[in-house]
């Protein structure tokens, strides 16, 4: 039962619950004490020790049904066997001869016998042998299906089955039938095994690797179904980003003696400072204004940005969005009142779509919310740059970028582009303090981070 | 009151906490088991008001063990939790003591002499005489072992988690003048959050896990009828019929255990004995607290109050 319990929190890794040795080490002590007797107790034991918050109960709960699910698929499977047994015209006959269960033919294998005598128990032990032997709690990959399965095939000794049912074909071609259901039903039965198993232990692995591929994918052209997948990225993103900088770190607050200050408290002892006084450094909480280009190309991005950075409220309090494509709307509080997707149609509606009007838009901008950059802003503009060839009016990102803390450009085309046909990206990046490509959610993740750290 | 042994089964757990009042659901009584076989700690999340600090409360009574609460706080530190060195008295004596020190020094040729002779007395000033003991060594001094209960740890800073890790996992604390304090008597530890921030994987790891979420229907009922003594049968069903319809609202706060004692205490001391959406409209304020939940609830209140009705008969 402890090697049972060694695979359990295997699966449990897979399930992404973080199990380490001395979690094990308690479940083991815990479990010893409860005992096995009441699987519910047991499940209560289990999430009690290694799961540590409520989603990794709700993981651990789903992971430890899987788990122990597996013998009662094993009787399933034995069924269709029974099924396809009864359909066939001498059934009543097999029925009877599975009673006398030693009846088979001596000069058969063992798997051989073990199917024709239809011994359940044997076959789902010897199932789990070969589910050993073949090391199936290593599996990762849906594409490691296949050799697994000829793996437990192979030690459950399908070779002199396959004699057995040559001979027997020979001889008697009834009980060949039979034998060759059994296998089919068996391979099945495999088949369903080895699923459970990528289920049960692959699941960690896969999902890896799906995220780092949705990481790396270009945000402009997601397909419909990606879409979904992304959005819960980009929240995972949030939250390890809420994470990491709502803390107000304490350290390195002190600066230096402040003269003034310890002169003006000590004045009372004649000057001798008994009292000290420091210059704390000052830290901004981050204000940002966020200019989001949402015309054609760059609208997926711009999204995914807005909804990046609205759902930073612990770490950044100040956020003002804005979005334009021919003209500039201030879109803070939709974004904020309404549920994400409610708010990016709801923009859409109001300026998407349009041929974008860089010119335009910053003027729209400096004349009504140039206000709002202070020097403690960080003004970040989501573009790609291509103004249709209007006047890209970079003396007005001038203003904005003297009047800022920072001003970053994220541009969503690669360098190449930079440049090329209307791109005015080289004017403008005389005025940004960054410019940065942004066109996955990994750099999108970099990009916000670095704006955020910067405030730290 | 009771033996110290831990509980041989989790039946005489959950029948113990409902002697001193409490009753819990088998995962409750299984953390509880569990934390006294294995001896960890338990570290309670929920929502406010489901029972996380209750229980403690009912595990001290049942045990009839004594204990010892410390409400965490921003800002709380080690002077304030663990120990802190008596130091008014600690000038005291030396003042008084000052001609005593004379008579034992003066003895001495030269100043090393002195020093040495000083040194003889060992720590004197830093001895247990003078340490105030804070809930947290209080918990490890008690010769019949306690109850300790950290409430709220969400509450306190990141640091404050990292000095509870040393009781946490090896039930003891270093005072550096004096050397370990180990427990007497394993206290059985309980520590409750609400969530309000991530804690430490570190502190997570040393403890069981349990979460407390919002009763089932008829676990809710035999709450309230162990809390809330001489309410009808009829009128217990409907009022946890009807908050578990309030809870499915989006609301601010939903309502927690906590609110249907005190409601059904408010409707008993009402006199009502059937729930009437006149009087449910009257009291709601004591089940929602905040105005905006109220106005979401009050147009639904006709529909709930019949529908628990009609599991009043039924159920």
């Amino acid at each position: 039962m402890r090697e049972e319990l060694h695979r359990f929190f295997r699966a449990a890794r897979g399930a992404g619950v973080r199990v380490s040795p001395a979690e094990s080490i308690d479940a083991m002590k815990a479990v010893a004490d409860v005992g096995f007797g009441d699987r519910g107790i047991l499940r209560d034991t289990l999430l009690l020790t290694l799961a540590k918050s409520q989603d990794e109960k709700q993981a651990l709960g789903e992971c430890f049904d899987l788990f122990f699910s597996q013998p009662e698929v094993k009787e399933e499977e034995t069924a269709p066997e029974d099924a396809a047994e009864s359909a066939q015209p001498d059934a009543a006959a097999a029925g009877n001869r599975s009673g006398d269960a030693g009846a088979p033919s001596p000069e058969l294998g063992e798997l051989a016998q073990m199917l024709m005598s239809r011994d359940r128990n044997a076959i789902a032990a010897a199932m789990a042998n070969a589910a050993n032997a073949a090391a199936l709690s290593d599996i990762r990959y849906f594409t490691q299906r296949g050799i697994f399965s000829t793996r437990i095939l192979d030690s459950l000794g399908i070779e002199r089955l396959r004699d057995d049912l040559d001979a027997l074909t020979a001889t008697s071609p009834a009980e060949a039938e039979r034998l060759a259901a059994a296998l089919a039903a068996l391979r099945e039965n495999v088949r369903d095994v080895v699923n459970q198993a990528l289920l049960l232990y692959g699941r960690e692995e896969s999902e890896n690797l799906r995220h780092e591929i949705l990481r790396n994918a270009p945000l402009a052209r997601l397909e419909r179904r990606q879409v979904e997948q992304m959005k819960a990225l980009i929240r995972a993103i949030a939250r390890r980003l809420r994470e990491r900088y709502s803390k107000p770190r304490k350290r390195q607050r002190r600066g230096h003696l402040d003269i003034r200050r310890t002169l003006r408290r000590n004045a009372g002892w004649g000057g001798v400072p008994f009292l000290t006084s420091w210059k704390r450094r000052h830290r901004d909480r981050p204000q940002i204004v966020a200019i989001c280009d949402v015309s054609g190309s760059v609208a997926q991005v711009s999204d995914f940005f807005l909804l990046l950075i609205h759902s930073l409220h612990e770490v950044v309090d100040d956020v003002r969005s804005f979005a334009f494509s021919g003209h500039l709307i201030e879109v803070s509080d939709i974004l904020d009142t309404k549920s994400p997707e409610a708010a990016m149609s709801e923009i859409m509606s109001k300026v998407g779509f349009g041929s974008s009007d860089y010119g335009g838009s910053l003027l729209d901008f400096e004349k009504g919310w140039i206000r709002s950059v202070t020097p403690k802003t960080t003004v970040i503009v989501l573009g790609d740059a291509r103004t249709n060839n209007l006047d890209p009016r970079a003396d007005i990102l001038r203003r904005i970028s003297e009047r800022s803390k920072r001003l970053v450009w994220l541009n969503p085309e690669g360098r190449m582009a930079w440049g090329w046909g209307d791109s005015e990206m080289p004017r403008y990046a005389a005025f940004c303090s960054v410019v940065r490509q942004c066109a996955t959610a990994k750099q999108l993740e970099r990009a916000v981070s670095d704006i955020v750290a910067a405030y730290q | 009151m009771n033996n110290n042994l831990p509980a041989d089964s989790i039946e005489a757990v959950t029948s113990g906490l409902a002697s001193a009042g409490y009753i819990a659901s088998r995962q409750i009584a299984t953390a509880v088991y569990l934390a006294e076989r294995i001896e960890k700690p338990i570290l309670v999340e929920g929502p406010a008001g489901v029972g996380k600090t209750e229980l403690a409360k009912a595990l001290a009574a049942w045990r009839g063990l004594k204990m010892i609460r410390m409400q965490c706080y921003e800002g709380l530190d080690e002077a304030k939790a663990l120990y802190e060195w008596k130091y008014a008295k600690q000038l005291l004596y030396t003042q008084i003591l000052k001609d005593k020190l004379g008579e034992v020094l003066g003895g001495a040729e030269t100043l090393s002499g002195a020093l040495d002779r000083l040194h003889d007395f060992g720590d004197v000033f830093f001895s247990k005489e003078f340490v105030e003991p804070r809930p947290l060594l209080q918990a490890l001094e008690q010769p019949k072992g306690c109850v300790l209960l950290v409430d709220e740890i969400d509450k306190s800073d990141a640091e404050f988690e990292s000095l509870l890790l040393e009781i946490l996992s090896d039930y003891q604390v270093s005072i550096p003048e004096l050397g370990t304090v180990v427990a007497l008597v394993k206290p059985t530890v309980i520590l409750t959050s609400n969530g309000e921030r991530d804690l430490s994987d570190a502190l997570k790891r040393r403890c069981l896990h349990l979460h407390i979420g919002f009763p089932e229907q008829k676990l809710e009922e035999r709450i309230v009828e162990s809390r809330v003594p001489g309410i009808s049968q009829s009128l217990r069903t409907q009022i946890v019929g009807f908050i578990n319809q309030v809870r499915t609202l989006d609301l601010k706060k939903l309502p927690s255990v906590s609110e249907t004692i005190d409601w059904a205490r408010v409707l008993v001391l009402l006199q009502s004995t059937e729930l009437d959406h006149e009087t449910v409209k009257d009291t709601l304020n004591v089940l929602l607290k905040y105005e905006a939940d109220i106005e979401t609830t009050m147009p639904q209140v006709t529909t709930f109050v019949a529908k628990a009705g009609r599991q009043g008969v039924f159920g």
